[in-house]
């Protein structure tokens, strides 16, 4: 079976006048269908660079990113993308943010606007749809965010520490949410983080970088006795602990 | 009322209710009181009123302009090239800015020159574009947007490269184009930033008006300021002078309006 995702050996560098910064060196990876990914390591060593990478907003230097096992280039398969920051814009309401994705794409026809709707529904904004995002919590931002990029139904998502702007309390209860939705939904789930509870909470599988320039260090399946823990179930077996500690020591070698 | 309020609220409400009186108290009384020193100080010959003037000897030259309708022409010329020169600066601030954002080697390139056009000081076109385009409206308007152009470009500009990349980014991952960035991002995002920059344009339109009019009109607020300055009827300079206090204050009041009327959907 071909791959969701296949990353293979992606190389970038950044330029500029002071010298060449190699940021990511021969990385490769791949995630099937479904599978929810987490890539951890130390600041700096080019984890939103990936990102950018897999989701073709910049250029690799050299590898290869496929998608089904169509280059990326070719691909039409929708990647959504979501940031640190929710970046709801103040002059919309939650709902025209919301939309935003689809307004850009020219889809917003009736049927896709009656699934925005229900998602609005479903993730508990439905109230809040004409409401300025200045009104709502930093939780509830960040689910209008992701409502913003599931409204486009991306195969592939694509999470660059989405959950890092929140205070704790929200973040853990955030990455549980978001979490279950994606995993309720199939979606194949790539996510960066700096936070290793969030990373063992979440992914099927962690992938570990290096310092800069980041290299794969490790890939470390995680398998927790009952298959569809939320995060935070995750957070109360057991196993969660020594698959931290074992990400931890990883990280120091 | 939808609830009854505490006393200690109400108390508050009422303070600061006091408060905004007696600014208002304050405000007019200041302006009496120096209409009156004006005016006393002339009656009783402490000035002497033909060349200091006196506020009964505007209401008169204001009343007496009234009734020949020359005041209202040349205050009518005066806000019709203010607002000519204002929606051209407005325009050529809005397009120059896109210009230099739509390309780093344009804006790169073109620069100094902006820099250099901004500080200059633009009395000194007024005689050349005399010269160039003689003695008309033409001159007027070209002078007042020189005035303000070059800074408003400059502003505007600045502005639109303060734009956070995370935003352009989003846009971008939506597939988005730079035409996306534009018109969703940028343009809306700067709404604010292009009003306030409408508010410092106004007053400099206004200013730059007035500099060719002084040198290149035979009608307007700063023709009649230089001619009557020159015939010395200084009884139509002040009148004049006032007039312009108006207009300015007026303009400036209707983009506060409707900034006012934005700013409740920002």
């Amino acid at each position: 079976m071909t791959p969701k995702l296949e990353v293979s050996a992606l190389s970038y560098s950044y330029h500029t006048m002071d010298g060449e910064t190699q940021a990511l060196s021969n990385i490769s990876f791949t995630a099937d269908t479904g599978e929810f990914i987490a890539i951890v390591g130390p600041s700096g060593c080019g984890k939103s660079t990936l990102l950018s990478l897999i989701s073709g907003l910049l250029a690799p230097d050299e590898g290869t990113v496929r998608i089904d096992g169509i280059p990326l280039s070719e691909s039409r398969c929708n990647i959504g993308y979501m940031l640190q920051k929710d970046h709801l814009f103040e002059w919309r309401t939650i709902f025209s943010n919301a939309s935003l994705g689809l307004e850009i794409q020219h889809k917003l026809d009736k049927n896709h606007l009656e699934k925005l709707h229900t998602l609005m529904e479903t993730y508990g904004l439905k109230q809040f749809e004409e409401s300025r995002p200045s009104e709502l919590s930093g939780g509830m931002r960040q689910r209008a965010a992701l409502i913003r990029t599931l409204a486009l139904e991306p195969d592939l998502l694509l999470l660059d520490e989405p959950f890092s702007a929140l205070d704790y309390q929200t973040r853990l209860s955030v990455c549980d949410d978001i979490s279950t939705i994606i995993r309720n939904s199939k979606k194949t789930a790539v996510l960066i983080t700096h936070d290793l509870s969030e990373a063992v909470s979440a992914a099927d599988r962690i992938v570990i970088l290096t310092r800069r320039p980041g290299r794969i260090k490790a890939i470390l399946p995680i398998s927790f006795s009952k298959p569809d823990l939320s995060p935070l179930e995750r957070r109360n077996d057991p196993a969660f602990t020594s698959y931290f500690n074992e990400v931890w020591k990883i990280l120091q070698n | 009322m939808k609830m009854q309020d505490s006393l200690a609220q109400q108390a508050f409400i009422r303070q600061q209710r006091h408060r905004r009186r007696l600014v208002a108290v304050c405000r007019c009384f200041l302006l009496v009181l120096l209409l009156g020193l004006w005016e006393g100080s002339a009656r009783i010959g402490l000035i002497d009123d033909f060349i200091f003037c006196s506020p009964s000897r505007v209401v008169l030259c204001f009343a007496d302009m009234l009734r020949d309708g020359s005041i209202l022409m040349h205050t009518g010329v005066t806000l019709l090239e203010t607002l000519l020169s204002f929606f051209l600066v407005l325009l050529i601030g809005l397009l120059g800015a896109l210009l230099l954002w739509s390309s780093r080697s344009i804006s790169e390139v073109l620069e100094p020159y902006l820099v250099m056009l901004n500080s200059l000081p633009k009395s000194a076109l007024a005689p050349i574009l005399i010269v160039w385009l003689g003695n008309n409206m033409k001159t007027i308007i070209v002078a007042a947007v020189s005035v303000a152009v070059f800074g408003s470009i400059l502003t505007l500009y600045n502005g639109f490269s303060g734009i956070d990349p995370d935003q352009i980014k989003l846009i971008y991952s939506l597939g988005g184009k730079r035409k996306d960035v534009l018109t969703k991002v940028l343009l809306p995002g700067s709404i604010p930033l292009i009003i306030s920059n409408m508010k410092v344009n106004i007053g400099l339109c206004l200013v730059g008006v007035i500099i060719g009019e002084f040198l290149a009109a035979n009608q307007g607020l700063g023709f009649l300021i230089i001619y009557g300055s020159q015939i010395f009827k200084m009884d139509m300079v002040v009148t004049s002078i006032v007039i312009l206090c108006i207009v300015s204050a007026i303009l400036y009041q209707g983009i506060t309006l409707l900034e006012k009327k934005i700013k409740r959907s920002f």
